[in-house]
């Protein structure tokens, strides 16, 4: 007779095994082209902006007199002196589009670090809170989701005075009550189920209960959100740029140079447009990988 | 001739970690009037292979089988409107959850007649009277009230019934009920089940019953099929089958059922069913089986003669003792 | 007999459901007056059906919901109203093992975190290579293997997973173990197995178990005593003999005839019960049974029945007399 039969409670371990939650996590990513596309646009430009300081030609600062609204290397009139040519002073659009990069990235990062942890914090509060401080908590959030949000930061950031830092705080806010109802709604389905009582029986404390044994089974929406709030953030610095509350110039702030460049349109296209397609592309790829995560994440949409 | 006859079905699903074979080489034949058990634990494909034969699977799933006939239609070559026409009117299906399989959003009243309005072509008044007679005959109390109520007003019980009476509405020849009474207590299950074979008998369709509860088949039908891990491991009359299982799997199944023990440990079944990614090579039993030898390790077995309940083994079990070894040896 | 564990007097738990508009408030007697005794080494079974409070006095007895009323007596203390928060010795004395094996582990922790969790939240005083011993220790006595320690519960069956839960309801050394209907949602060949291993740990261990189901052949093997709940109320409760062979409330009569007998030659004309369960919100008067009893009498439509009877008691003013039960 076989060995199998007298050790045959655990077959898996001499077959192969199931593959781990990481590389299904990835395999099921990868199925997704437009996820990857994005992936790797948005590695590109982070990649850009780490390494700004060696990748550009010029300080993002320096004006050269000499070489005013010079256009594009490859029209007339152009030189690859300066590849995408210059803006109405003078200085080097790649250069500045390069150095931008770092910010919008900053941004991202700040106002979705922001948002995100102050939004978890108050939905998980909000998911176990008694009824009446969950009331309100979500009562406070329903008037801040009830203006509309670029409007509002905008109110924020006339009270705060335009900067760059108060417009990051003023979309931080503006966005955190998305993650207060995402987490509060994922922690109320996760905290009746039965692994939750039974840290209750083994005598978990509530903050660890909380934090420790129902949130990190809730994260996969929230980093859903939080990447493609990411794209959000950047959308949103911008058109406060543009609109002239946010980073002042001459920050190379992707969206305050196109403020700046606003009265060239008709007679310098490139001063416009190439600020525009790096805030175009790079939303783009964060919400293409955006999709994808949620893909690869979220059960409900899974195909089992 | 059969009502329906399928031959050498199988099911794959596309997975993220490749094809998983869900149904493997599966016959089923039903006679009008039939009623029939298909028994087994979760992943033995009991309802997969219903659901294949009903068209009612996701796009994952590849369906191959050598036969596929109902009522002498080949299911196979179909188009995707005649199946709708033969689903649902000749063939229809009741399933576990009661509460999931009727739509919320409308009447159990508006539920039963939306079949009848897409398959026959009876009146307004017609269709009134034909919903309140189903209601009549599925045992549900004050019919014309309850044809206004939405599903969530009635009680589990009676949202079984009344998938039952919607299943019923166009006189199907064959009524899959899959898990019919698992969601359901005790003693609403032996209301259903009684009602259920009662409208067996009554109309005289063919009832195909899939169950893991061996309480049940034993109480409900006259021929019983035993699957595992895909495969159909035995066909026996219900009686032939509890007395004397021929199949090593069907014996142990038996043996562990608390009822039937004899001492305080329970007989066991060791290890689990074989999932995708340790599918034995040789029969998908071989590795719990307490009789299994070399060959059964290499070799797929096929199936025995009728008279051992088409037992796929090498060795079909007489009155518990293994056959035929000798011999192999 | 040794003595009693756990001592349930009258036990109650009662909900609140706010009325809405227009609507007044109304309580549901979810478990509605049990008093039963647990011992060392015994099994007590509660059937019923769904909505009879058997996951509700799960919940009480576990000490997850404090009694509405009643006396819940465990080692020797009393648990009042005010439940047993922050009392760490009395929680770790009962323990519970739940339904679904699929929901019942953190997803996110390995098993031997799940195993280590309870040790380091109530004995800081362990270290924690030993508090990894203690886990492994459990790990093979539950049947599974030492590589199983470091993976994750979406790698494992629901057998396997069972047995984790089962583990670690055990790692505090507990004197109870609350089983919620431990097996139904197994398939019949593992729960054989998870049935075997619950008995022999209960040998081992000196355990109480208070196993909830609603699989009657399971509780005529695995329990003790038996007691029937019905709307929240015990209706009958005896030694597992008595109930079986002899059941005296027509509920339990009806309840073990429309179990399904796994025996073709045994097909049996079934006591039919008429209706279903009404809504714990709104019971009958008088006997809570009476709508759906075949053997009512006009006093079970006014006068709510009391429990009676010594070992082997039951709430019915009209029982099945003893001859009669034989036949069942």
């Amino acid at each position: 007779m076989t060995d199998s039969a007298s050790h045959p409670a655990s077959p898996a371990s001499t077959q192969k095994a199931p593959p781990s939650r990481l590389r299904e996590f990835w395999s099921s990513f990868k199925e997704n082209r437009g996820a990857v596309i994005g992936l790797i646009v948005f590695l590109g430009f982070l990649f850009v902006a780490i390494l700004a300081p060696l990748l550009a030609p010029y300080a993002p600062d320096t004006q050269y007199r000499d070489a005013q609204l010079v256009p594009p290397f490859w029209q007339e009139g152009g030189s690859t002196r300066f590849l995408l040519g210059t803006d109405a002073v003078g200085r080097d659009l790649l250069s500045r589009l390069i150095y931008g990069a770092r910010f919008s990235f900053f941004i991202g990062l700040l106002v979705v670090t922001l948002a995100t942890s102050l939004g978890v914090l108050l939905g998980v509060i909000a998911g176990f809170a008694p009824r009446w401080l969950d009331t309100l908590i979500m009562r406070l959030m329903d008037i801040v989701l009830s203006f509309p949000s670029l409007l509002l930061a905008l109110v924020l950031v006339a009270i705060l005075g335009p900067s760059l830092l108060n417009a990051m705080i003023a979309i931080a806010i503006v966005l955190q009550p998305h993650f207060v109802r995402l987490t509060r709604a994922a922690v109320l389905t996760e905290r009746s189920k039965d692994y939750v009582i039974a840290a209750r029986v083994a005598g978990g404390r509530p903050i660890r209960i909380m934090f420790r044994t129902v949130l990190p089974n809730c994260l996969a929406p929230i980093i859903v959100q939080a990447a493609l709030s990411f794209s959000t953030a950047v959308l949103d610095t911008a058109a406060l740029g543009f609109l002239g509350m946010g980073a002042q110039p001459p920050t190379p702030e992707w969206g305050t140079m196109l403020a700046e460049a606003r009265e060239f349109i008709l007679s310098a296209w490139w001063v416009v447009t190439f600020p525009g397609l790096c805030i175009l592309v790079t939303v783009l790829a964060i919400n293409l990988m955006g999709d994808g995560l949620r893909d690869a994440l979220d059960p409900k949409l899974k195909r089992s | 001739m059969a009502l329906l006859e399928i031959r050498n079905l199988s099911v794959d699903f596309a997975t993220h970690s490749g094809q998983f074979r869900a149904v493997d080489g599966v016959d089923v034949t039903v006679d009008e009037g039939d009623l029939l058990a298909i028994v087994g634990e979760s992943g033995s494909g009991k309802s997969v292979s219903m659901l294949a034969l009903m068209g009612l699977l996701p796009w994952t799933a590849t369906v191959t089988a050598d036969k596929l006939e109902f009522d002498g239609q080949d299911l196979r070559t179909i188009s995707a409107r005649a199946r709708r026409r033969i689903v649902g009117k000749d063939i229809s299906m009741i399933f576990q959850e009661p509460m999931s399989s009727l739509n919320p959003a409308f009447t159990i009243g508006w539920q039963i007649k939306e079949s009848l309005r897409k398959h026959t072509d009876m009146t307004r008044s017609q269709r009134q009277d034909r919903a309140v007679e189903l209601m009549r005959q599925v045992g549900i109390p004050a019919p014309e009230k309850r044809l206004q109520a939405y599903p969530h007003q009635l009680s589990g019980g009676m949202s079984q019934r009344a998938m039952i009476a919607m299943a019923l509405a166009n006189k199907p020849k064959l009524l899959i009920a899959d898990e019919p009474t698992t969601a359901l207590d005790v003693t609403i299950q032996a209301q259903i089940l009684e009602l259920l074979t009662g409208l067996q008998q009554e109309t005289g369709m063919a009832l195909v019953l899939i169950t893991h509860d061996m309480g049940v088949v034993a109480e409900t039908v006259q021929r019983v099929q035993v699957q595992y891990a895909g495969q159909r491991v035995e066909l026996q009359e219900v009686g032939g089958l509890f007395q004397n299982p021929h199949h090593p799997y069907t014996a142990a199944l038996l043996a562990a059922l608390p009822e039937r023990a004899t001492e305080k440990r329970l007989p066991t079944i060791p290890g689990v069913v074989p999932g995708q990614f340790d599918r034995p090579a040789g029969c998908l039993f071989s590795p719990r089986c307490s009789f299994a030898d070399a060959r059964c390790i290499a070799q797929r077995p096929s199936p025995a003669g009728p008279e051992l309940g088409r037992a796929l083994c090498h060795y079909p079990l007489i009155d518990g003792q293994p056959t035929g070894k000798e011999s192999a040896a | 007999m040794s003595e009693a564990i756990l001592t349930a007097k009258n036990l109650k738990r009662h909900y609140e459901v706010k009325g809405g508009f227009l609507k007044p408030d109304a309580t549901v007697r979810a478990l509605d007056g049990a008093s039963f005794t647990l011992t060392p080494g015994k099994t007590l079974a509660v059937v019923g059906e769904s909505g009879s409070g058997k996951s509700t006095l799960a919940r009480v007895v576990t000490m997850i919901e404090p009694p509405t009323e009643g006396d819940l007596i465990i080692g020797g203390r009393k648990i009042g109203p005010e439940g047993a928060s922050g009392d760490r010795d009395l929680r770790a004395m009962v323990q519970i093992v739940f339904q679904d094996p699929y929901g019942s582990l953190n997803p996110r922790q390995t098993i031997g975190q799940t195993l280590m969790e309870p040790l380091l939240l109530n004995r800081p005083e362990v270290s924690a290579a030993e508090r990894e011993t203690r886990a492994r220790d459990m790990l093979a006595m539950v049947g599974l293997r030492p590589e199983h320690f470091e993976r994750y519960p979406h790698m494992f069956s629901g057998g396997q997973r069972q047995r984790v839960a089962v583990a670690r309801a055990l790692m505090l050394e507990p004197k109870i173990l609350v089983l919620d209907e431990p097996v139904s949602a197994l398939d019949l060949s593992i729960q054989s197995q998870v049935l075997n291993l619950l008995m022999d740990l209960q040998e081992r261990m000196d355990l109480a178990y208070l196993f909830i189901s609603h699989d009657l052949s399971v509780v005529r093997h695995i329990a003790d005593e038996v007691l029937v709940l019905y709307l929240g109320q015990p209706v009958e409760i005896g030694p597992k003999q008595a109930i079986f062979e002899a059941p005296r409330h027509p509920y339990t009569k009806a309840l073990l005839s429309a179990t399904p007998v796994a025996d073709p030659a045994l097909r049996k004309e079934r006591i039919k019960l008429e209706g279903e369960l009404p809504s714990p919100m709104n019971k009958p008067q008088g006997c809570s049974f009476n709508p759906r009893c075949w053997r009512r009498q006009d006093v079970c439509t006014k006068v709510e029945p009391e429990l009676q009877g010594q070992g082997h008691c039951f709430a019915c003013h009209n029982p099945i007399p003893l001859d009669e039960t034989e036949a069942a």
